[in-house]
């Protein structure tokens, strides 16, 4: 058990070079004058550009450059965002909160209706629940998110004004930046309740209803299906007919019996969609205003703001591959068998 | 394929896709470029004025903001839509079969390097790495097909590679390399063939993917420029005009509605079509 998590642990530095190299390749497409700005902590550097290409050897191979890129990542030094005004890593400092509680507010729920419906809908597979998942599942694909988003918009906003874009009212952001209110987790309607500011939590909380509600319908889509599938095939194995045959209720042999055996392709979906979430909620975060990473790459990718489209896309592959293996440990939880080959 | 024709949801995939195929074809003929227009797929204007106009004779769907004709927009993003989606799923698939192909066919170290390339393309989310590229190269509908090609090839090359590996073992395969084939005649003519089904059926899949990534760059205004024929940038225009005007809340709920209708129903004849081809290939995950 314990190699095979080391074997897994070791795996995560080579990819990462990996992606690093890809996306260093990528960069030098631009000219050393243009990437200056991915090693500054402040603007005013580049009014001396050659001092800056001179001093991180942008105009030496590439190897070396890369060396010398790669190891102001590895400090935290990411360049200076543009967008944000201020340099990159603080700049994910302040997106990242946000992002983190959007995208529990969709998981959570997502996973919870994903595995439920999908396991009743391959328990009662052909009745009407089955068609109802199937149906949502179809449409929840189909259907792109800023098209979803920009409806529920036009109906919960406009019509109905109950649900506002944004992240937050003018108040509750003056309060929430204000000195005595502290940040707990950077979660901030989490933080409004441990303040006692329930008040300011239930208004962070209306802001997160609609895009949390856009996330989990385009994401649930996919877990319903491999759910289903995963527990059809179960069901159709013949310990699943052994413990019936025993006479074990039928709610025993589909959670203890069957459910247990499909998870493993519930446990990646679920992984990479909680990655998929963390690392650039790019539509849904732009059409709602809501200030986290997607907004602010987006943001920064219509400027041409190369560092930061960089730094968040490093970010998220980082959490993409932190993902997976999550995802391989929670296997060999699963499935006693895997940590032992 | 009869199992294709018994299946209701594939038969309205199929009308759904047909639909929009023949609204590209005839587009010339369904909305006329005006005259002298040097390229049709730019959107005629009907003045400047930023307030979109609703439904009329003239303009049967409404016009957006900044009056582009909805449904010039509509007809002629048909044919944006099947181009960006039949250049990406090609462009994807060639890549996808070369890479995977000769990974599974060499095996060994060539396997192991090209694999190890397509887990790192892998190890990005797929629209952050397609905003990347596009912010690389400079927005523009090509770029953002690149970009979608970029980040979908992956797929295709591991589908195709364990196929390989599974076919090149079996006897027909020996029986070439006894008769002195080349490794490029036996790849080509007798792996690549036997191959090609489940390339289709992921090839289908993934044209609705493909369209929603790509309409979301040109909605995020990373892809085609304003004013062309473009579903996701016609939607992009509805955005300042959601909130409706004092009294009528849906006023110009049509900014929205023409254009996500058509995407949607264009992405779902794909999803439909696909889903029953898996199904009939594979008909465990019924």
């Amino acid at each position: 058990m314990a190699r095979f998590i080391l074997r897994r642990l070791a795996f995560l530095p080579l990819v990462m070079f990996g992606v690093t190299v890809l996306l260093f390749a990528a960069l030098q497409t631009l000219s050393p004058e243009a990437r200056a700005s991915l090693y500054v902590k402040d603007p005013r550097q580049l009014d001396a550009l050659d001092e800056v290409i001179r001093q991180y050897g942008l105009d030496r191979p590439a190897h070396v450059q890369y060396g010398r890129w790669i190891g102001e990542v590895l400090k935290g030094d990411l360049g200076y965002s543009e967008t944000a005004k201020m340099p990159v890593a603080q700049a994910i400092r302040a997106f990242f909160p946000a992002t983190l509680e959007l995208a529990l507010a969709a998981f959570v729920p997502t996973v919870a209706l994903g595995v439920g419906l999908g396991t009743l809908s391959a328990v009662r597979k052909d009745k009407a629940l089955d068609h109802f998942t199937r149906f949502v599942a179809i449409t929840g694909y189909s259907l792109p998110a800023f098209v979803l988003g920009l409806v529920l918009l036009m109906v919960f906003y406009g019509k109905l004004g109950w649900f506002p874009p944004g992240r937050c009212s003018d108040s509750v952001l003056l309060l929430t930046s204000s000195e005595p209110f502290r940040r707990f987790t950077g979660l901030l309607s989490l933080d409004a309740l441990l303040n006692g500011e329930f008040a300011a939590a239930a208004d962070l909380l209306r802001h997160l209803v609609l895009p949390a509600a856009t996330l989990t319908y385009v994401s649930i889509a996919l877990l319903l299906r491999v759910t289903r599938s995963s527990m059809l095939e179960e069901l159709g194995k013949d310990y699943v007919r052994t413990a019936r045959a025993k006479g074990l209720p039928e709610s025993v042999v589909v959670r203890k019996h069957a459910l247990r055996n499909a998870l493993i392709p519930i446990v990646t979906m679920s992984s990479l969609l909680l990655a998929g979430m963390l690392g650039g909620v790019v539509i849904t975060e732009t059409i709602f205003d809501f200030p986290g990473m997607g907004r602010w790459a987006v943001a920064a990718a219509q400027q041409l703001d190369i560092p930061s489209v960089l730094g968040a896309t490093l970010l998220a592959s980082f959490l993409f591959v932190l993902a997976n293996l999550a995802a391989d440990l929670l296997y060999a939880l699963v499935d006693p068998r895997i940590g032992v080959g | 394929m009869r199992n294709l024709r018994g299946n209701p949801m594939a038969r309205v995939g199929l009308v759904l896709v047909a639909f929009f195929g023949l609204v590209a074809l005839l587009a010339p003929v369904l909305a006329p470029p005006p005259q002298g227009s040097r390229d049709p797929y730019l959107i005629p204007q009907d003045g400047i004025s930023s307030e979109p106009a609703a439904p009329s004779r003239r303009h049967p769907f409404g016009t957006t903001e900044l009056q582009f004709d909805l449904y010039y927009g509509m007809v002629w993003g048909a044919r944006t839509a099947f181009k960006v989606a039949l250049t990406v799923v090609t462009a994807s698939l060639l890549v996808g079969v070369l890479i995977g192909g000769l990974a599974g066919f060499y095996g060994r170290w060539v396997d192991d390097a090209l694999m190890r390339l397509t887990d790192i393309v892998l190890a990005f989310p797929d629209i952050v790495l397609a905003v990347v590229i596009v912010a690389l190269t400079r927005p523009s509908l090509q770029n953002v097909m690149l970009a979608v090609a970029a980040v979908s090839w992956p797929s295709y090359a591991r589908l195709l590679r364990g196929e390989v590996l599974a076919l090149r073992e079996r006897e027909f395969v020996l029986a070439a390399r006894a008769l002195g084939a080349s490794d490029a005649r036996i790849l080509f003519r007798h792996v690549l063939p036997n191959a090609v089904y489940p390339l289709l059926v992921v090839a289908s899949l993934s044209m609705g993917r493909i369209v929603i990534t790509a309409a979301a760059l040109s909605f995020l205004g990373l892809g085609a420029p304003v004013g062309y024929a473009d579903w996701g940038q016609l939607i992009a225009l509805s955005r300042n005009w959601i909130g409706g005007s004092a009294g009528s809340p849906f006023a110009y709920g049509h900014t929205v509605l023409v254009p996500g209708t058509a995407i949607f129903l264009f992405v779902l004849g794909w999803n439909l079509l696909g889903d029953a081809a898996r199904d009939a290939l594979d008909p465990r995950q019924r």
